[in-house]
């Protein structure tokens, strides 16, 4: 069996376009989420929503490679080519070697809505132009990124719902793990537009605290009233520990356990036993006790039942050991199929800087989170080991455990 | 419409839009000199309906070779459908 480390990592989200920006914003306990006009214009319950520029990829790389590409394949490119440096990796050592991309991915709902628009009109399918299909596609991130890459291993998009992106690198964990690649461009890509998860506004998912929106994700703290739609791109490298040693790879981190799950229940009500089922996977999977775990970055998306749930699942596997506990998405707001990938990103980056990032918003807790360890503040504090929780509708649970190399 | 108007027309497209940087000499190749790929046929189909209001399938264009053929199809359609 293989060990799996992390040689790179990438990052493009509505709290920084960086790895330098985002550390800031984590350290600083930054918002990245507005008050959108558009939104309310268009018949919004919720205008709220994380914010974020299209990158301009004119220049960067040829057209052919940009009309097949989505917003959130944009993202994921700009993501992935700053794992690729970070990881210092080349175009040529690409070519020479079989590496592959893994990356969590579900939805495109722009070029889909957009060629069903033409053609209901039109009549035409030409007329949708030669992008569309490369676009609408769910597997958009990585039929664009492997091609552009010139990717010679395994190739898939994987969706999970809000677990797709730790999904992803759970997935790759495994391949490189049982030997069946040597390394692999994994992450998360989410759409923010209009349209992207519209519906969850429909279902009263979203927080309404429109007055504040710094203030309206607010993970387990008793009166958060929904998530936030957001989103990005975000991009883990992994390799093998024997490839990354031969070719001089920076080892950030090691990629010790995988849990996943599925809650057998209700479509979009999560429930305490799924997640605890992954939990407890990845803790055996990893071959530790949770006395090994010094910071879970909590799923925790600022619903009532779900971060109650979680907040249960936690206390039942950490009784009386209380690691640190935060969500990220009071921060970001929730990058659904990014997420996963973004949040294992994050928790590199305060693995490496020796901080853990607030849970702002936690003013209050309710009866579940007053038994979490919650850290509502920075907290300066070197820490060896996390836990990544990433759960999603249908009942798919994903739980990750990362330690410093 | 003059063939003059339209060879502004598809040349503008093919320099702005399919960032073509090859001299656009009416003798040049589509696919030979100018690089064109068979999914670009299809953006070069999208600018006609735009741009002059017709429509065309990809296999009507298999005469279409180079950058006048290209011209002449489309004055020939319009002059066709006037």
């Amino acid at each position: 069996m293989n060990r799996v480390v992390i040689t790179g990592i990438g990052i493009y989200s509505t709290i920084g376009k960086n790895l330098d920006e985002v550390k800031e914003s984590l350290y600083n306990g930054k918002s990245g989420i507005v008050l959108d006009q558009e939104r309310k214009d268009f018949g919004y319950r919720s205008g709220l929503t994380g914010k974020l520029e299209r990158p301009k990829l004119k220049g960067l790389i040829d057209r052919r490679s940009r009309v097949g590409m989505a917003e959130q394949g944009e993202y994921a490119y700009m993501a992935t080519i700053e794992a690729i440096k970070n990881a210092k990796l080349d175009q040529d050592y690409f070519d020479k070697n079989e590496f592959g991309i893994i990356y969590g991915n579900d939805s495109s709902s722009i070029p889909v809505i957009d060629a069903a628009d033409i053609i209901r009109e039109k009549r035409d399918t030409v007329l949708v132009g030669s992008g569309s299909v490369f676009q609408s596609m769910n597997s958009t991130v990585t039929m664009n990124l492997s091609v552009i890459f010139k990717l010679k291993g395994v190739n898939f998009t994987l969706s999970g719902a809000c677990a797709s992106g730790s999904h992803s690198i759970g997935m790759g964990y495994f391949l490189i793990k049982h030997g069946y690649q040597d390394s692999i461009i994994c992450g998360g890509a989410q759409e923010v537009n209009l349209f992207s998860v519209s519906s969850f506004d429909a279902l009263g998912a979203f927080s309404i605290r429109e007055s504040e929106p710094d203030k309206a994700s607010r993970p387990f703290d008793r009166d958060r009233d929904g998530l936030v739609p957001s989103g990005g791109a975000a991009t883990v490298i992994l390799e093998s520990y024997d490839s990354a040693v031969k070719r001089g790879a920076p080892i950030l981190a090691e990629v010790i356990g995988y849990g996943f799950s599925s809650d057998g229940s209700h479509i979009s009500v999560p429930n305490i036993d799924g997640p605890k089922r992954a939990i407890e996977m990845s803790l055996k999977n990893a071959n530790i006790s949770p006395e090994s775990i010094d910071y879970i970055n909590a799923h925790a998306t600022s619903t009532p039942l779900g971060d109650a749930n979680e907040a249960q699942a936690i206390t039942e596997i950490f009784k009386n050991i209380n690691p640190f506990v935060s969500s990220s998405k009071s921060m970001t707001g929730h990058e659904m199929w990014m997420a996963g990938a973004s949040e294992v990103v994050y928790s590199i980056i305060m693995m490496q800087n020796s901080f853990i990032a607030p849970n702002i918003n936690f003013e209050n807790p309710d009866e579940f989170s007053k038994k979490l360890n919650i850290a509502n503040t920075t907290i300066n504090k070197e820490f060896n080991t996390f836990l990544s929780n990433s759960f999603g509708f249908g009942g798919t649970n994903s739980s990750l455990i990362i330690k410093k190399f | 419409m003059e063939k003059a108007q339209i060879a502004t027309i598809i040349n503008d497209f093919l320099v702005d839009e399919l960032e073509i940087e090859e001299e656009l000499t009416p003798t040049a190749g589509l696919k030979e000199d100018l690089g064109i790929e068979s999914l670009d046929f299809v953006d070069i189909a999208v600018v006609i309906e735009k741009e002059f209001g017709f429509k065309i399938k990809g296999e009507e264009m298999t005469d279409v070779k180079t950058l006048q053929d290209l011209y002449d199809y489309i004055y020939d359609y319009l002059i066709k459908h006037k």
